[in-house]
């Protein structure tokens, strides 16, 4: 297996983007990508594409061949790739096995959504879709509801209280004021969360992540080929790895455990051979805040049930034991679905470059990236070290 | 969602009356049936009708759905344990929102599901409701 390293990466700010289109989006992302990367469009040899619901949204498919006819990339190898929300995640694993196969030498890997050419009630049906249609979309439940079932579990199994595990959107808002690239750049108080509507009860409008608009991209190249173009900044990608659950989570044994992040975090952990502990830098997938503490135990750094404590007494700023969702995380930063994984990638590359401004975490050398399609059906996790 | 009258008939026997399976081998249970044992992985699988009552385990209410659910808003969906021991995933109607909680015993009634699209096709299936205790 060869080694990968991150040349470059690229990002859209992410919002309402009235005026751009699915295509504008990654093409803009994209450029950006390769501009860092400093390579020639040319040097691209296949373009994979995270997305879940263009079919859905856009009555758009095919985005492999779309985005390479707008990148002018005639000729080049594309797919997308759809797992839910962890669209991008697993894409990034996708491009990250062409790269160490040695059949390609560079790779651009983005994620992107464009979600707000739907009105609200048609992305609710689009995020169900991310489980069974037939017997779980068809009760009328949201994806929102389905994390509330997880939601009132956990505060019942371990006695944890809903202010604890609010506070997850009062961290992720605090960081998301210095991200130029954040959806919601402004903090918000644990009162002014526990006082939003009810979406699912229990879960609150401001524990939820939003709808979103954006694109984010990232260029993978061999490490002998990353070498001759240049010399600083290089981030190896250590270990990735994806896994997969039973799709609907009220078949699980246990809704308080995403036995998927378990088993794809021991995966990559093995690969890059570090352990928890080494991790300097972590983004997890918190669609609604209950899952924070939930990642955070399940990815091996605090026991099961101590997760909301542990991110209220302070372990997860900037300046604590492990720095977590430094841009704002999906509630802040917001979360275009598909793009979402590569955000995170790319967020946990800068800090690793030591290129994330106000947010920089002092002399981070490995950090991961977890993202999580349906309720913990399918989770990747990409590993990061910095090169000297 | 495409609307689909095929889609919707073929599931009909499951739905309606609640069948699912149970593994020959190991005894899990499943709903809807499937043609492997997601535990032991046998291929023995054989139908079983399951009972049409059980314990509510967990819910949440729905305040904002989909188009096709957005006119039954504010509604509860919750997690029932049939008497099998497997898990079903259904509304749970005829009860006052403030009086539900984790416990109840609940029954299976046959109710509309949602119309697909403008063409109005209706899905049925099942809901439960807290049981009726005669007198």
């Amino acid at each position: 297996m060869g080694r990968v390293v991150v040349l470059g990466v690229g990002l859209t700010k992410v919002g309402e983007h009235w005026n751009k289109s699915i295509r504008d989006l990654f093409v803009e992302a994209a450029l950006r990508a390769v501009e860092d990367a400093g390579i020639e469009l040319s040097d691209i040899e296949a373009v994979i594409v995270g997305n879940m619901s263009s079919g859905y949204l856009q009555g758009q498919e095919h985005l492999g061949a779309l985005m390479s006819t707008w990148l002018g990339l005639r000729g080049v190898a594309t797919a997308k790739v759809e797992s839910a929300c962890a669209s991008g995640g697993v894409a990034f694993h996708q491009a990250f096995l062409a790269v160490a196969s040695g059949i390609y030498d560079c790779v651009l890997v983005g994620g992107v959504e464009k979600m707000t050419d739907a009105v609200t009630e048609d992305v609710i049906s689009a995020l169900i879709m991310a489980d069974d249609q037939e017997y779980v979309a068809s009760t009328g439940i949201t994806f929102a509801g389905l994390n509330a079932l997880v939601y009132r579990e956990y505060m019942r199994k371990y006695g944890v209280k809903q202010e604890e595990i609010a506070y997850f959107a009062v961290h992720d808002h605090k960081y998301a004021r210095d991200n130029p690239y954040a959806q919601y750049p402004f903090e918000v108080s644990l009162e002014q969360v526990l006082a939003s509507p009810l979406v699912a009860d229990p879960i609150r409008l401001l524990e939820s992540s939003p709808i979103s608009d954006g694109a984010a991209a990232v260029v993978l190249c061999s490490l002998e080929k990353a070498k001759s173009i240049k010399s600083e900044g290089l981030v190896e990608v250590v270990g990735s790895a994806v896994a997969t659950d039973i799709l609907s989570p009220h078949e699980r044994e246990d809704l308080t455990t995403l036995y998927a992040t378990h088993v794809a975090a021991e995966r990559a952990y093995k690969m890059a051979k570090v352990e928890p502990k080494d991790i300097n830098v972590v983004e997890v997938h918190d669609a609604y805040t209950v899952l924070g503490p939930i990642h955070l135990e399940d990815l091996g750094f605090v026991k099961k049930g101590d997760g909301a404590k542990f991110v209220v007494e302070g372990n997860i700023e900037k300046d604590g034991k492990l720095p977590t969702n430094t841009f704002g995380g999906l509630k802040a930063r917001g979360h275009p679905v598909g793009a979402t994984g590569i955000y995170q990638i790319v967020e946990v590359v800068w800090q690793l470059r030591g290129e994330a401004g106000k947010n920089q975490v002092s002399d981070a050398e490995i950090g991961l990236a977890q993202s999580v399609g349906g309720v913990g059906s399918s989770v990747a996790v990409n590993i990061f070290r910095r090169l000297r | 969602m495409i609307p689909s009258v095929p889609r919707v008939w073929r599931e009909i026997r499951y739905r309606y009356r609640l069948i699912g399976c149970k593994c020959t081998d190991c005894g899990a249970v499943y709903f809807p049936p499937r043609p492997l044992c997601i535990k032991c992985g046998s291929r023995k699988m054989k139908e079983l009708k399951l009972s049409e009552d059980g314990v509510l385990i967990n819910y949440t209410i729905i305040h904002y759905a989909s188009r096709e659910f957005k006119y039954q808003t504010p509604f509860i969906v919750g997690v029932v344990k049939l008497r099998e021991g497997v898990k079903v995933l259904a509304q749970i109607v005829d009860v006052d929102l403030s009086e539900i909680k984790e416990g109840i015993e609940v029954e299976a009634v046959f109710r509309k599901l949602r119309e697909q699209g403008e063409q109005g096709i209706i899905e049925y299936g099942l809901k439960f409701r807290p049981k009726i205790k005669p007198k």
